[in-house]
């Protein structure tokens, strides 16, 4: 009983607004913008379940490893920080700690970090991007010629690249993404429906 | 523009973090780790305040607390029910809440991924064959699709015509890589830029307040 | 003779260089416009062109929601186009109802959306409406096609929307032109499946250079009217705006860059290719 309700609840629920999405009734309306409005609230009760692991893990951490205590207080302070400039409404807006901090630490060290993978493509640009086979060239010609278009040419071969590369983009960059979008789609209504009809139930957790 | 110091003392701090992280390039190493450390708990106290204040606060202590909208309490009970994932024993009481959540979630996205994914998809692609460009780019986005979608065809070898068309498919395929990887260049480059020009940009300041 | 040691041959030496030297050779790419500053010409594609027509179609009081969708990681390509298009809604004097659904893009948003409403000369809530943050995309852009109101019932800084002046006429989708979502996730997918295929609202998108190639499809069969393709997308789309930003900024530092990274490329690929040739020719020699 501990899993069949919940399953039932799944395939009610789920067929209900399988169904309503193809009933126009003022009533099918209703049933649609109260169930969206209750997952919203659901869901917002839910996410601090992520910040409390978060927290628990980093004290944990903090506890058993010495040589990570310094860092899981620097977690802490951060998050600390936060909290108390963000206990007004009002530091939400422009100017406040709240948001010269975001601006001034969170910002600045999120982007720094995913620009480090412009060195990263570029490592590997150099020591993996090589034509061991035919597959291979094709991949690498393409991405050179799209990259082309980024440098200034002398006319007429700077047309013919941005000519080129409007071609690739529109027609079999165009297709392949075609054919993994619908393939995908595909993928992801059959695991849809295992989910309705309780076949797959790994997101319930163990017993 | 005239930079006041107290700008240039954030962004001597907003510097320090990126040079920080930048020193993982040499190395891993403590200061990297601190401020990613930091960063960590910074960013998890933020996301913390926002959605406290415009999700919780706006939409369930308010309409209930203070407007009595009490039918919100069913989903307000359904959000606490979530909490027991965290407990060994009544971890269990959970599953009520997320098959709600779930059903519906699920539910809604069976039709529209039909729709969007298989049916627009198709349409988009069969398109009348005309004697010009435009028709044979047609033509030939729709042999790629098709070439493309029998190389991921498993229940059987691919020999024969299945051989010859997921042949095709895996070239097309591989030049849309091609062109992913392509444009992936252009737009990892950009993060680096923007920080380039963001440490440019606070160097010019700092010499011009210093000197 | 003694043949030479493998290790010494120029392909073998190419192709064991220290990545640190690959990692130098790039940061002396990308701070060469820092010295020398030069600047790029931009071809501008039909994607862009559509969308900026689009946006020079509007008349005054028109509603057009923008959904400013991605975080500090993607910051450098979207935020210029972000801007670019904001600023070019707002003169053509169209009410503007925003709403940020990543989890760290509202508090860039907002200091995008008050500087360039400042500039421009827009009051809040008058010209435009900044809603705010939800969680989970999906949904509240489903619940948006039923009433704004349901999941955001006041806006970002707490003010109730029914008493929002120009909000009153303002419902759901059906009371603006368009959607144009700036996202560096798979919100761009929630958009044009639950806004576009539900609702019929007409969809554009800008992406990031990594997820542009992917929507072309879409674009192929209507069911986004415009794209704009990361930095450079921003760059064509501030061209046609006529007003150099960060975009605009960044591309010589594009061009120096993917100038190395092709050098790189053709230089790996001769020495792999004349490695390859050698060892074949040692194996058909023994």
């Amino acid at each position: 009983m501990k899993k069949q309700i919940p399953l039932l609840l799944v395939l009610v629920s789920g067929l209900i607004m399988v169904i309503q999405y193809f009933v126009p009734h003022p009533v099918s309306e209703f049933v649609f913008t109260y169930a969206n409005d209750f997952v919203i609230v659901i869901g917002i009760l839910a996410l601090p379940i992520g910040i409390f692991s978060l927290l628990r893990n980093t004290w944990a951490k903090a506890k058993h490893d010495r040589k990570e205590r310094i860092y899981s207080i620097a977690t802490f302070f951060g998050f600390a920080l936060m909290v108390v400039a963000g206990l007004k409404r009002e530091s939400l807006e422009s100017g406040t700690l709240y948001m010269q901090l975001f601006q001034n630490i969170l910002v600045p060290a999120q982007a720094t970090l995913f620009s480090m993978l412009a060195f990263y493509i570029a490592s590997a640009a150099y020591r993996a991007f090589r034509v061991r086979t035919m597959l291979a060239a094709i991949l690498l010609v393409t991405a050179f010629v799209v990259m082309l278009r980024l440098i200034p040419l002398p006319e007429p071969l700077s047309t013919w690249n941005a000519d080129l590369v409007r071609w690739i983009l529109a027609v079999p960059n165009m297709a392949a993404k075609r054919a993994i979008i619908i393939g995908v789609a595909l993928g992801a209504i059959s695991y849809s429906m295992k989910i309705l009809l309780g076949i797959e139930s790994s997101y319930m957790g163990r017993d | 523009m005239e930079v006041t110091w107290g700008t240039l003392a954030w962004q001597t701090l907003a510097a320090f973090a990126t040079l920080a992280i930048f020193s993982f390039l040499i190395g891993d190493n403590p200061l990297y780790k601190f401020v990613e450390r930091l960063w960590v708990g910074v960013t998890t106290g933020y996301w913390t305040m926002l959605l406290f204040w415009t999700s919780f606060w706006d939409k369930v202590w308010v309409p209930v607390m203070q407007q009595h909208q009490w039918h919100y309490l069913i989903p307000v009970a359904l959000g606490v029910l979530m909490w027991f994932r965290l407990s060994p024993r009544r971890g269990w009481l959970s599953r009520y809440a997320l098959a709600f959540y779930i059903g519906i979630s699920t539910g809604v996205f069976i039709p529209l991924a039909f729709k969007t994914g298989v049916f627009l998809q198709v349409e988009g692609a069969i398109r009348p064959v005309t004697a010009d460009m435009v028709g044979l780019n047609f033509l030939l986005a729709l042999l790629g699709l098709i070439c493309s979608l029998s190389y991921f065809f498993f229940s059987r070898h691919h020999t024969g015509l299945l051989g010859v068309t997921s042949r095709i498919g895996i070239i097309t395929l591989m030049v849309g890589f091609g062109a992913g990887f392509g444009l992936t260049v252009m737009g990892r480059v950009a993060l680096l830029v923007q920080r380039v020009i963001f440490l440019r940009d606070y160097v010019t300041n700092l010499a011009g307040k210093i000197f | 003779m003694e043949a030479r040691p493998e290790a010494t041959r120029w392909y073998d030496r190419l192709l064991s260089v220290d990545r640190r030297w690959i990692y130098l050779i790039l940061a002396i790419a990308v701070l060469l416009p820092t010295v020398i500053p030069f600047s790029v010409p931009t071809g501008i594609s039909n994607e862009v062109r559509s969308v900026y027509n689009f946006i020079e179609g509007l008349e005054p009081g028109d509603n057009l929601f923008l959904a400013i969708d991605y975080d500090p990681s993607t910051l450098a390509e979207l935020h210029p186009m972000t801007e670019a298009i904001l600023r070019q809604a707002f003169q053509r004097g169209a009410r503007v109802v925003i709403t940020s659904l990543s989890q760290f893009g509202p508090a860039m948003a907002e200091e995008l959306i008050a500087r360039v409403a400042q500039e421009e000369g827009k009051q809040r809530n008058i010209d435009y409406t900044f809603l705010g943050y939800k969680p989970y995309p999906g949904i509240t852009i489903l619940a948006m096609g039923s009433d704004f109101r349901v999941p955001f019932p006041t806006d970002y800084y707490g003010t109730p929307v029914d008493s929002i002046p120009m909000m009153q006429d303002i419902h759901n989708y059906r009371n603006v032109k368009a959607v144009i979502s700036f996202a560096g996730g798979n919100v761009a997918d929630m958009w044009i499946q639950y806004g576009n295929a539900k609702y019929g609202v007409p969809v554009a998108l800008g992406v990031t250079g990594v997820m542009a190639s992917d929507y072309y499809p879409y674009l192929q069969s209507r069911q986004i009217f415009g794209l704009i393709p990361g930095m450079k997308g921003a760059a064509e789309y501030e061209m046609l705006v006529e007003r150099r930003g960060q975009g605009s900024r960044g591309m010589p530092y594009q061009m120096s860059t993917h100038l190395v990274i092709l050098v790189f490329m053709v230089i790996t690929n001769i020495a792999y290719v004349a490695q390859r040739r050698a060892r074949r020719r040692a194996a058909g020699a023994r």
